[in-house]
């Protein structure tokens, strides 16, 4: 099936200032948002895309703001129902580059049957859930990432819930393209957000963001600046997992399971260490890989990158072929067609 | 033939009924399609269970389809004039749909002890005095049609589903007509298997002789009148299939694409299944995840530019209030079909009801008013959903359209028009780069908005669900909420400059003004009509456009004595009249048993209120 593509290309290059709105940002000073924010308009300009053509659709919530910050077509819809708005907008007109973008609540709560379902037809959409583990807007209660036992004013006993992780979630789902990015580190989200924008379905990007106010440095144990190196791990295609200070650590597959090792101990060679692969079609190492955490490093990059014809492709492949082969060429054709009679 | 015998009759009414697999749809719809193709007007109701195949010769099992054909037919009838009964317990449930003296076609085989205790007999139910009532044809089908499918050398499973067809052969000799229209039908269903086209008609012709045979039906012959038709070319048409058309017409003529968000509901699926046929003809059909996603998607759609709806029944608009209320809110075009059914809850599904009205005038969160409109026959549902499209991109709003399982499901005789004849529709879309454009500045005729596309050069704006002011930006200042507020009520209200007055048929002259609206016009019709030819004064007046109401409401209202609304509720309409018009005393009829009304019980309402 000859790939095709559908967004208009820009006939001029642009800059991140041409994406910048007029509004004023109303979201805390030092929220994680101002980041992505950034990382988002320092993306667009990299896609190549036309940019009437580029169009944001949010849920609710602090992070479903952003597209009155952002100088393209938008909308605000409401809770949970991002990516179902996003879907029709996408289907309706196959030129638009559709981004979604929502929270952990709003995408994984009440709206994690759009979210799922979004992810299964594999449509061209860009989803970026901004996960701050917990209800900005509403002033602080758990959402479906709060880790367990944490206190929050819905839990003030701590949560008994199970939290979930999206990438789990997205690869469940079947999901084509799931990636990981910091809040504090632009130029890595505007890579991955670039990336995103080139896989041809729907492509997830979990943002690791951080609420100051109601949810401060529930990522701290990961992203602090003393920390980051040794407890996350910048996934490359094609290169070895290495990650720590130094550059000495390192994963393997023991056979079992994912272990991080230490490069130079216990006879470890770098050839020991596992090559990522985001292209292999079976999810089992990229679920592993989205689930690290505790005595392994958070996996952060592209984890999963396949091919897989989009619904957006099919549709469009599926209405041509009726239109050519159709039988009725008009809507008169389709009245008179049948057992008709005159009087 | 015993040709001098044949009775001539205006209508007659046949009803066939069976277990859910026993094909009684299809011998029903066969018949109405045969009957509307030798020049009868007519019109059906099917009549089946909301489980597909219940257990075997149960009450819950049976499934029925009436058809009333006619020189000029309104509704699918009262009471049958023939029954077709294929087992006890179709038998049991049905007899009550016969007129007294009706001719009742059994299939005598199936009335075994082991049957007839299903069915809740507990001796032999044809009784000396139902035999003085009814004339009882017994008719052995299963072992007529057994016997032929023998001879076939058939098995008995696939020779047991050919029943139905020595039914119709039986009722087509019963109204004097040929068998060809069914036979090309088989001919052409079939034409990969003409071992069973062989066999089913081989049971058409059997049923057909059977009843030839039988010295009593020389008596029964009906001739039904032609109908005298305004001239043009017609077919047979359900209600759902209708709208489905209506909104690709209305697609074609505005110039934009189809695009229809959808989940599976009972009894509105159909919209969606005749859609998702015609990508040819460019309808972009959507089946989501669930209700929500079917209007959301369809809100998304609108926003992209295309003429978006979503079709579904009562539960499903309870689902889908908070984003009709977003796209009240955004000020989107969207037609959304509710095919009403029995409700509460899950209530009825398969039955007919007008109890969403008030859902659809009032279901949402704040003041969020829309345009609501009513089909009121299978055919017209066509250019409702035509008119739904139409109002809602000239007037930049969400459009309820209001049908109902009856209307729905039923099919009727509709003239095909030709799209270009169909009322021009004209989107308001904003020019690209015009800098005069803003998301919510508005005509100042009808209030609407401009419609400005993604994609469109130097109109990028953002909606969304929070309060904007009239420039764009979000505004929480109170004048500008008030202002708002209005500015969406007034754009409904206006709507009432653009649509027909509403008519009074019957005798106008008269003291009772009976009133009705959406999917009962045809048994009000025909109440009205024969009450009036009995000389008893009624004057008659039905509603379609919902809200706005067409302008001259009050001035009619206030004309009457006596004002009784009918209608299959607990009397929505009527108490949305009253809020409107409080100075005028409305009587109400109401059923709510899940069925279309009877022109029998229509007639016995009037009557009892001119007495009063």
């Amino acid at each position: 099936m000859a790939e095709r593509h559908f967004v208009p290309k820009a006939d001029r290059e642009y800059t991140k200032a041409d994406f910048q709105s007029d509004q004023m940002v109303k979201w805390c000073p030092g929220c994680g948002d101002h980041g992505i924010l950034s990382s988002l308009l320092n993306t667009f300009p990299k896609t190549g895309h036309k940019k009437e053509n580029i169009l944001m659709v949010s849920g609710i919530g602090c992070s479903s703001r952003i597209p009155y910050y952002v100088d393209t077509y938008g909308f605000h819809s409401i809770h949970g129902r991002a990516c179902a708005i996003a879907t029709g907008a996408k289907l309706a007109n196959p030129t638009l580059s559709v981004w979604v973008n929502m929270g952990d609540g709003d995408s994984m709560a009440i709206g994690g049957n759009h979210l799922i379902h979004a992810v299964r037809r594999n449509q061209d959409l860009n989803i970026t859930i901004f996960n701050n583990e917990i209800y900005g807007l509403t002033k602080g209660q758990y959402s479906p990432t709060t880790k367990f036992g944490q206190i929050t004013k819905t839990s003030p006993f701590g949560t008994i819930d199970y939290p979930f992780n999206p990438g789990e979630l997205v690869m469940g789902a079947q999901g084509t393209f799931f990636a990981r990015a910091l809040d504090c580190v632009p130029a890595l989200t505007t890579n991955i957000m670039t990336r995103a924008a080139q896989h041809d379905g729907t492509s997830v990007v979990e943002v690791l963001q951080n609420c100051m106010i109601f949810n401060d440095k529930t990522h701290a144990a990961i992203t602090d600046r003393e920390v980051r190196d040794d407890r996350t791990i910048i996934l490359e295609h094609g290169k070895p997992m290495i990650f720590g200070k130094n550059k000495d650590k390192g994963l393997r597959f023991n056979g079992r399971c994912l272990e991080a090792v230490t490069i130079g101990e216990n006879g470890i060679t770098i050839d020991d260490i596992m090559i990522h692969d985001e292209t292999t079609d079976d999810a089992g190492i990229h679920m592993m890989l989205a689930r690290m955490g505790g005595n392994l490093p958070v996996a952060l990059g592209v984890i999963r990158n396949v091919k897989k014809v989009s619904y957006s492709q099919l549709y469009e492949d599926q209405m041509d072929e009726c239109k050519a082969n159709g039988k009725y060429k008009c809507v008169d054709d389709l009245l008179n067609s049948g057992d008709t009679w005159e009087v | 033939m015993a040709e001098n015998q044949i009775i001539k009759k205006d209508d007659l009414v046949i009803r066939f009924a069976g277990d859910s697999g026993d094909g009684m749809q299809l011998s029903g719809t066969l018949f109405s399609d045969a009957s509307a193709l030798t020049g009868n007007d007519i019109a059906t109701f099917p009549d089946y269970p909301a489980e597909i195949r219940a257990p075997h010769n149960t009450i819950a099992g049976v499934s029925g389809f009436q058809v009333h054909v006619g020189s000029h037919i309104y509704s699918s009838g009262d009471k049958c004039d023939i029954l077709v009964a294929m087992n006890p317990a179709s038998f049991k449930s049905n007899l009550k749909w016969a007129k007294r003296g009706a001719t009742v076609i059994v299939d005598v085989d199936t009335f075994t002890e082991d049957s007839m205790k299903k069915a809740g007999y507990e001796s032999d139910p044809f009784t000396d005095e139902l035999e003085r009532a009814y004339t009882i044809v017994k008719a052995p089908i299963t072992s007529f049609t057994g016997r032929i499918g023998k001879e076939q050398g058939v098995d008995k499973k696939t020779t047991d589903k050919c029943r139905n067809m020595f039914a119709l052969g039986i009722i087509f000799y019963m109204t004097h007509k040929t068998l060809k229209q069914t036979e090309t039908y088989l001919e052409r269903k079939f034409a990969k298997k003409p071992e069973v086209v062989k066999l089913n008609e081989a049971v058409l012709h059997e049923g057909y002789e059977y009843a030839d045979k039988l010295e009593i039906m020389h008596s029964k012959i009906v001739e039904v009148e032609h109908a005298v038709m305004p001239k043009g070319r017609y077919r047979n048409i359900t209600g759902n299939v209708a709208t489905a058309w209506g909104l690709l017409a209305a697609a074609e003529r505005s110039g934009l694409r189809l695009f229809l968000g959808s989940y599976p509901i009972t009894p509105a699926t159909d919209v969606m299944v005749e859609l998702a046929k015609h990508k040819a003809l460019g309808a972009r059909v959507f089946q989501a995840e669930d209700e929500i996603a079917g209007v959301c998607s369809a809100i998304g759609a609108s926003y992209a530019g295309a003429l978006a709806c979503t079709s579904t029944s009562g539960p499903g608009l309870s689902l889908k209030s908070e984003a009709l209320g977003l796209a009240v809110m955004t000020e989107l075009p969207l037609v959304v079909v509710d095919v009403q059914r029995g409700g509460p809850s899950t209530g009825l599904p398969t039955k007919t009801e007008q109890s969403d009205l008030n859902q659809a005038l009032y279901g949402r969160n704040g003041e969020a008013p829309m345009i609501v409109v009513a089909a009121s026959s299978s055919a017209n549902c066509f250019y409702w959903a035509y008119n739904a499209a139409k109002l809602a991109l000239e007037h930049m709003t969400p459009v309820i359209l209001l049908t109902d399982g009856y209307l729905g499901n039923g099919s009727q005789l509709f003239r095909i028009p030709k799209v270009a004849d169909l009322p021009s529709i004209t989107p308001r879309f904003a020019k690209p780069n015009d800098p005069e454009y803003r998301p919510f500045r508005r005509d100042p005729e009808t209030f609407a908005r401009q419609w400005a596309l993604p994609g469109m050069e130097g109109l990028s704006h953002r909606v969304g669900g929070l309060e904007k002011c009239p420039d764009g930006p979000l505004s929480t200042d109170p004048e500008n909420h008030a202002l708002m507020v209005y500015n969406r009520q007034e754009k409904v209200n206006r709507v009432a400059n653009y649509i027909p007055e509403q008519e009074v048929t019957g005798n106008p002259d008269a003291d009772l003004l009976v009133i009705g609206w959406g999917g009962t016009a045809g048994a009000l019709t025909l109440a009205v009509e024969e009450m009036n030819n009995e000389g008893k004064k009624v004057a008659y007046t039905h509603f379609n456009y919902i809200c706005p109401l067409p302008k001259n409401t009050g001035d009619i209202l206030r004309k009457y004595k006596k004002i009784v609304v009918c209608e299959l509720n607990n009397g929505q309409f009527a108490g949305y009249l009253r809020t409107q018009f409080p100075e005028c005393p409305t009587l109400q009829y109401n059923k709510i048993m899940g069925l279309p009304f009877e022109v029998g019980e229509l007639k016995d309402c009037f009557t009892k209120i001119l007495g009063e």
